[in-house]
């Protein structure tokens, strides 16, 4: 779908209002709806709470900008309750883990495969083997402590086997900068990319770092720390990759048309019509955003923001099963180990390199996530079942 | 042994812990007025308002391969409502598998905390947690025979799932005790008993009385299971009480 930023004005900022019980609607089923309309919330809850960080934290280095930074911020707080609520009661907080895990593969597989820039696509590719495995170690303590079946979330649209091993995922610092993209020739695109994953990756730190300790098992309170650990580097990783010469008016206004962006993708794909509602009202809403901000641009920066933005907007994160990319992959690329802004083979990273030391030092003590993964195989119905597999692929159900 | 007494220790949630401090509390209290008229009536309000929006949980999936079926099964329960006893059916699936967790998590207990005269031994613990998961496979077979997936998580397996959070919370905690942790088996063991007669209820009048007699069964493991939680938890606290606390008897 195309969409023309420039001619399409949104709704204005004054017309944009709320109440409670507008913002506190019925929310998604679990059981009835897609797992991509639980993706999409989940992202676009990430994207809303970025807008949110990036927004306070221009606050507090622009004075002049602090209004309509907290005016527009106001309705990006209620935009992102209002999704953020669409979550139900009944879906636990590790039944949300799997889907934000679900998020990390299928986003990042989308946005790997569309990067045009090859460095970039290769973090990507880097990052969603890591997010991978935690899908896997999370599916096993669902299985195992829970006795349910992470499947029942995924859809059969993820795979849920190791990736690259989350025991040494663990890297120093020194190992997680990138060299950002350079805003003078980055594509648009490249620039969409890296701030939606940052976004996703910043909440599911956010999220893992709140509901960790809400666990009483302390298996299950050892791997949310662990991996929690993992989403602060990918936030590390990923942050490294915009350019951090880019004025805050200029990231004011990628924000803003990153929010489109995304807003338009959920537009495109959702299956649940009631959802697909709040998608369509929040797109205009956005759109509102950013022409303020452009006009805002125009006073502060002097300059047209169409230096910067594209006409037509890229198409957008593709919301369907990555499989086969994610396996091809994990085959090519599970042995990488980052080593300073670059990628070598993990036999070729020095004894000697921080990561190496690092790594010791926390696992010194065991390791949660092979703990709660030893010898797990996920079977439909989960490892307790011991029925022939063709059990499950009688006729009927989704293709 | 005593394995299961709390100690005294400075606990800080009563009121008469801070005795000039509640004072306060209660004088500030009666001199201020509520914020607003009404009671809890207006929080059941907003429930109702909410409740007659419409949105389900969930729902049943289609049983495709039962349209197709030519079996007897299939035959026996045409114009009955079905959808009742499936829903059922994946709810016994689920808990069952769930306690088999849950007995994992007891074991633990048993390992870490050890037992007491009277109280369970690891043999017997493994024989219901093994006793759980032959259920489980019940279900599933029964699910499987009747043209259904197992794997569906039913609107009834969901609620269910979320009622017994609060058990594995308590289970998998490491300062809970084995006596803790029987506590909550004893939930789930009480809950099961009642469950797995009304499924087997469900069952005779879908006209599947060879699925009913299996349930039976299955109640008569549940029966055993629950006169054997009962009897430890008595011992345990007839021991830490040091006179006879006799299980009950309802049931």
């Amino acid at each position: 779908m195309a969409l023309d930023i420039f001619k399409e004005r949104g709704v204005p900022l004054p017309k944009q209002k709320f109440d409670w019980q507008d913002l506190v609607r019925a929310p998604y089923s679990k059981l009835d709806d897609d797992s991509f309309t639980r993706v999409r919330v989940i992202l676009m809850n990430g994207i809303e709470s970025e807008a949110l960080r990036f927004s306070h934290a221009c606050a507090r280095m622009n004075g002049d900008l602090q209004l309509v930074l907290a005016q527009i911020r106001r309705v990006e707080q209620h935009q992102q309750t209002l999704i953020n609520w669409l979550n139900p009661a009944d879906q636990s907080p590790l039944e949300t883990t799997l889907g934000f895990e679900q998020v990390a593969i299928e986003v990042t597989a989308s946005v790997a495969q569309h990067e045009p820039d090859p460095y970039l696509a290769q973090v990507y590719r880097y990052g969603m083997l890591e997010d991978f495995d935690h899908l896997y170690r999370y599916a096993a303590l669902y299985d195992r402590v829970m006795g349910k079946d992470p499947n029942t979330l995924l859809q059969s649209y993820s795979d849920i086997i190791p990736g690259r091993p989350t025991v040494i995922e663990h890297r120093a610092p020194e190992d997680e900068l990138r060299v950002p993209y350079d805003k003078t020739t980055a594509a648009p695109l490249t620039k969409l990319h890296a701030l939606t994953i940052t976004a996703a990756e910043h909440q599911t730190h956010d999220y893992y770092m709140t509901i960790g300790p809400m666990f009483a098992d302390p298996v299950a309170r050892q791997l949310y720390a662990e991996i929690a650990s993992i989403e602060e580097q990918h936030v590390t990783q990923y942050e490294s990759l915009s350019d951090p010469s880019e004025t805050w008016m200029t990231k004011w206004l990628m924000h803003e048309c990153t929010e489109v962006w995304n807003y338009m993708g959920c537009v495109a794909y959702e299956t649940n019509p009631r959802i697909k509602a709040i998608w369509t009202r929040f797109l205009d809403y956005e759109l509102g955003h950013l022409h303020a901000v452009m006009e805002l641009y125009k006073q502060v920066e002097g300059r047209d923001p169409a230096e910067i933005l594209p006409s037509e907007l890229p198409e957008p994160t593709v919301y369907k099963s990555h499989r086969a990319f994610v396996k091809r992959v994990l085959e090519q690329e599970v042995n990488l180990h980052a080593k300073g802004t670059g990628f070598v083979d993990i036999k070729d990273y020095p004894a000697d390199g921080p990561s190496v030391a690092y790594r010791e030092q926390m696992n010194s003590q065991g390791s949660p996530s092979e703990i709660v993964a030893a010898g797990y195989v996920y079977r439909p119905g989960t490892e307790l079942n011991r029925k022939p597999l063709d059990t499950f692929l009688q006729k009927g159900g989704r293709a | 042994m005593k394995a299961t007494t709390p100690t005294m220790g400075m606990n800080r949630t009563g009121a008469r812990t801070s005795p000039i401090l509640t004072r306060e509390l209660i004088a500030n209290t009666e001199l201020t007025p509520p914020s607003g008229e009404g009671g809890a009536q207006g929080i059941s309000n907003v429930r109702i308002m909410y409740a007659q929006q419409g949105e389900k949980m969930g729902s049943i999936p289609p049983p495709a391969s039962l349209k197709q079926a030519a079996s007897t099964l299939a035959k026996a329960v045409a114009g009955r409502n079905m959808s009742v006893f499936v829903d059922k059916l994946g709810e016994r699936n689920a808990f069952e598998r769930q306690g088999v967790r849950l007995y994992d998590g007891v074991i633990s207990k048993h390992a870490a905390y050890g037992t007491w005269t009277g109280g369970p031994s690891l043999a017997e613990l493994q024989h219901i947690r093994d006793e759980e998961l032959q259920h489980f496979e019940l279900c599933s077979e029964a699910i499987v025979s009747l043209g259904g997936d197992p794997t569906v998580v039913t609107p009834s397996a969901n609620i269910h799932g979320v009622a017994s959070m609060g058990l594995v919370q308590v289970i998998t905690d490491p300062r809970t005790t084995l006596l803790h942790a029987l506590e909550m088996v004893h939930i789930a063991e009480l809950a099961d008993n009642d469950c797995w007669e009304t499924l087997a209820a469900i069952a005779r009048a879908m006209g599947q009385d060879g699925l009913a007699e299996q349930f039976n069964e299955a109640l008569k493991h549940e029966a055993e299971h629950l006169q054997m939680v009962r009897s430890w938890i008595a011992a345990a606290l007839s021991s830490d009480a040091g006179s006879a606390v006799p299980p009950p008897t309802a049931h």
